[in-house]
């Protein structure tokens, strides 16, 4: 799939978060903008799926670690033809199966169930390794927020991972630099994350997280690197394609009133129709 | 009189698991730096490429043991039940519990009776934990027949669950050769019509001894070894409280939130009862030998029978 039409995608995935955070009147907006263009890009071209048969077992694996971006996991599976579209609508509804955080028990295409920060990377190594003992083919990606890597727990998997050389593993973290209480710095800084990794034996790639062409080029990396890890560090925009949510915190977690929400549709309404018009 | 046998119920957890790690393919076993201690070095030292050390990190074991179910495998994971049920404990309910995966957890040195390394190791807690968990099978074995057979169902059995083993050599009271397990099927081994005893691990052979105490004494004890905790015999727990009108339940573990909690959350419902919880007793434990500690903590047949005298009476 050509840039253009990744980008199309992404901002149709956009409109699904904002849309299903707007029907629920809760959930994280911000932290799924800034994923969006990731996620789209492992549905659309880098990974190995297929909707018609979600559990196939050769299929490549993704770990949402940072949960509460239900939204944007979603909103990718519907137009990925994993359900339909409309039910994004249904998020958070009492009887949905679209739960606030990814259920993998009830929503085709959900390969683990997270939420709880710092435990899904760690049930990604496991997939990775049980890749490995079966000699199977298929790859694991785990996105993890940059303030979830404050969790013990990531660095616990990631010392393991190292440890294994686990080269069909891929964590991403998307560094939007805000957590709920405010920039990273000023809460608990994990920097330098690139180096962390780095001492944790993963290869790592830094990257502008809503260039397809520097993702497309980090996940060909990744699949080129033999014996150890990828560590991809996305640099994004909290929010991003929503004017008034972009870098602010605020948005990590609640939904936009009626007038918000129109007004984000409208933006994100216009520039699909500005990448229609290239 | 011949001499008892005693082997601990986690080196039965070893054997069980090379001899199932022969038979399945699927099996993989996961340890946080104690396979000494736990016996899974048994399944390392035959089947090395399945076995994998975590290091000391409980709660990504717990996760990379999720995503190998997630994937098919079957694995058994273990530590010490203080770690297990303790310090993983949220991982155990998020990433197992909720999503059901069919990972079982082998928690070994559970109870007072890990002796002398003292209260940090002594998990007396780890049922009442486990138990509260949606789905999530609870066995806690009484000797080394009953831990090798709840080894086997657990493989059997498609979801997760929490194996609880003891550090400490305990006599083996069942035969192997016609002894059979089911979870969630209590086993009489004593009937009488005074007093119901419901026992667990360890527990079950003091009970046994204290039945014999009372009945020199003209107290007629029924015997109950429940090894499965969650789910509970309520059909064969109901029945024995109607018929003695009396219960006593004995565990190596809090009276909050055990077996003890769990015959009185049926009882209480379903047949009132009146109950005498003989457990740990809200408070922690400490060094010495574990013989010693089960003493002192009231847990062995003579301090059974005597609590138990004096219910009756």
């Amino acid at each position: 799939m050509e840039n253009l039409q990744l980008q199309k995608v992404a901002n149709e995935i956009r409109k699904g978060i904002v849309t299903a955070v707007h029907s629920a009147k809760s959930g994280h907006p911000g932290g799924s903008l800034s994923a969006a263009d990731i996620i789209a890009y492992l549905y659309f071209e880098e990974m190995n799926v297929d909707p018609m048969h979600p559990r196939k077992p050769d299929r490549d694996r993704f770990v949402l670690s940072k949960g509460h971006v239900a939204p944007a996991l979603y909103a990718t599976l519907a137009h990925r033809g994993f359900f339909p579209v409309a039910d994004l609508s249904s998020l958070r509804h009492v009887g949905s199966y679209l739960q606030g955080h990814p259920d993998m028990k009830h929503i085709p295409g959900v390969d683990m169930s997270t939420g709880s920060l710092g435990q899904g990377f760690s049930a990604a190594v496991g997939m990775a390794a049980s890749g490995k003992l079966d000699s199977s083919g298929y790859r694991v990606y785990a996105l993890a927020g940059d303030g979830e890597i404050q969790e013990g727990q990531i660095w616990e998997a990631a010392m393991f991972a190292g440890h294994r050389k686990l080269d069909n593993l891929v964590l991403i973290v998307d560094n939007n630099d805000l957590q709920i209480d405010g920039k990273l710095e000023e809460v608990c800084s994990p920097y330098p994350i690139d180096k962390k990794f780095e001492a944790f034996n993963f290869h790592v790639i830094t990257i502008d997280g809503h260039d397809f062409d520097a993702i497309r080029g980090a996940f060909r990396e990744a699949r080129e690197t033999k014996g150890m890890p990828t560590a991809i560090i996305a640099n994004t925009v909290k929010g991003k394609g929503v004017s008034f949510m972009e870098h602010q915190a605020s948005w990590h977690g609640s939904a936009p009133n009626d007038e918000q929400f129109e007004i984000a549709m409208e933006e994100l309404k216009k520039a699909g129709e500005a990448l229609c018009q290239r | 009189m011949s001499e008892v046998k005693k082997v601990a119920t986690r080196e039965s957890y070893g054997n069980a698991l090379v001899e199932l790690g022969k038979k399945h393919e699927e099996l993989v076993v996961l340890d946080a730096d104690l396979a000494g201690a736990t016996k899974t070095g048994m399944f390392k030292k035959e089947f090395p490429e399945r076995f994998f050390d975590c290091g000391i990190a409980e709660a990504n074991m717990t996760g990379i043991a999720a995503g190998f179910a997630a994937c098919g495998k079957v694995p058994f994971m273990s530590s010490f039940a203080m770690f297990a049920a303790g310090r993983a404990f949220e991982q155990v309910r998020n990433s197992i519990g909720y999503p059901h995966l069919n990972v079982k957890i082998g928690a070994t040195h559970a109870g007072i009776s890990v002796g002398e390394d003292g209260a940090t190791h002594q998990c007396n807690e780890d049922i009442a934990l486990m138990r509260t968990i949606p789905g999530m099978v609870v066995i806690n074995p009484c000797d080394a027949v009953e831990a090798r057979a709840a080894v086997l169902a657990a493989y059997e059995y498609e979801g997760p669950v929490y194996l609880r083993f003891g550090r400490l050599a305990i006599p083996v009271i069942n035969d192997e050769a016609d002894y059979q397990f089911e979870i969630g099927k209590g086993i009489v081994l004593r009937e009488g019509c005074d007093v119901t005893i419901a026992a667990t691990g360890l527990c079950v052979n003091e009970a046994l001894g204290a039945a014999r105490m009372l009945s020199e004494h003209g107290i007629e004890a029924e015997v109950i070894n429940i090894h499965t905790i969650k789910p509970l015999d309520e059909e064969l727990v109901l029945a024995s409280a109607a018929k003695t009108k009396r219960v006593v339940t004995v565990e190596e573990h809090s009276v909050i939130g055990g077996l003890g909690s769990a015959v009185c959350d049926l009882l209480s419902e379903k047949a009132p009862t009146h109950v005498l919880k003989i457990g740990i007793q809200d408070v922690f434990g400490e060094s010495g030998p574990a013989l010693e500690l089960i003493r002192r903590y009231g847990l062995d047949a003579e301090n059974i029978y005597k609590k138990v005298k004096a219910f009756v009476e």
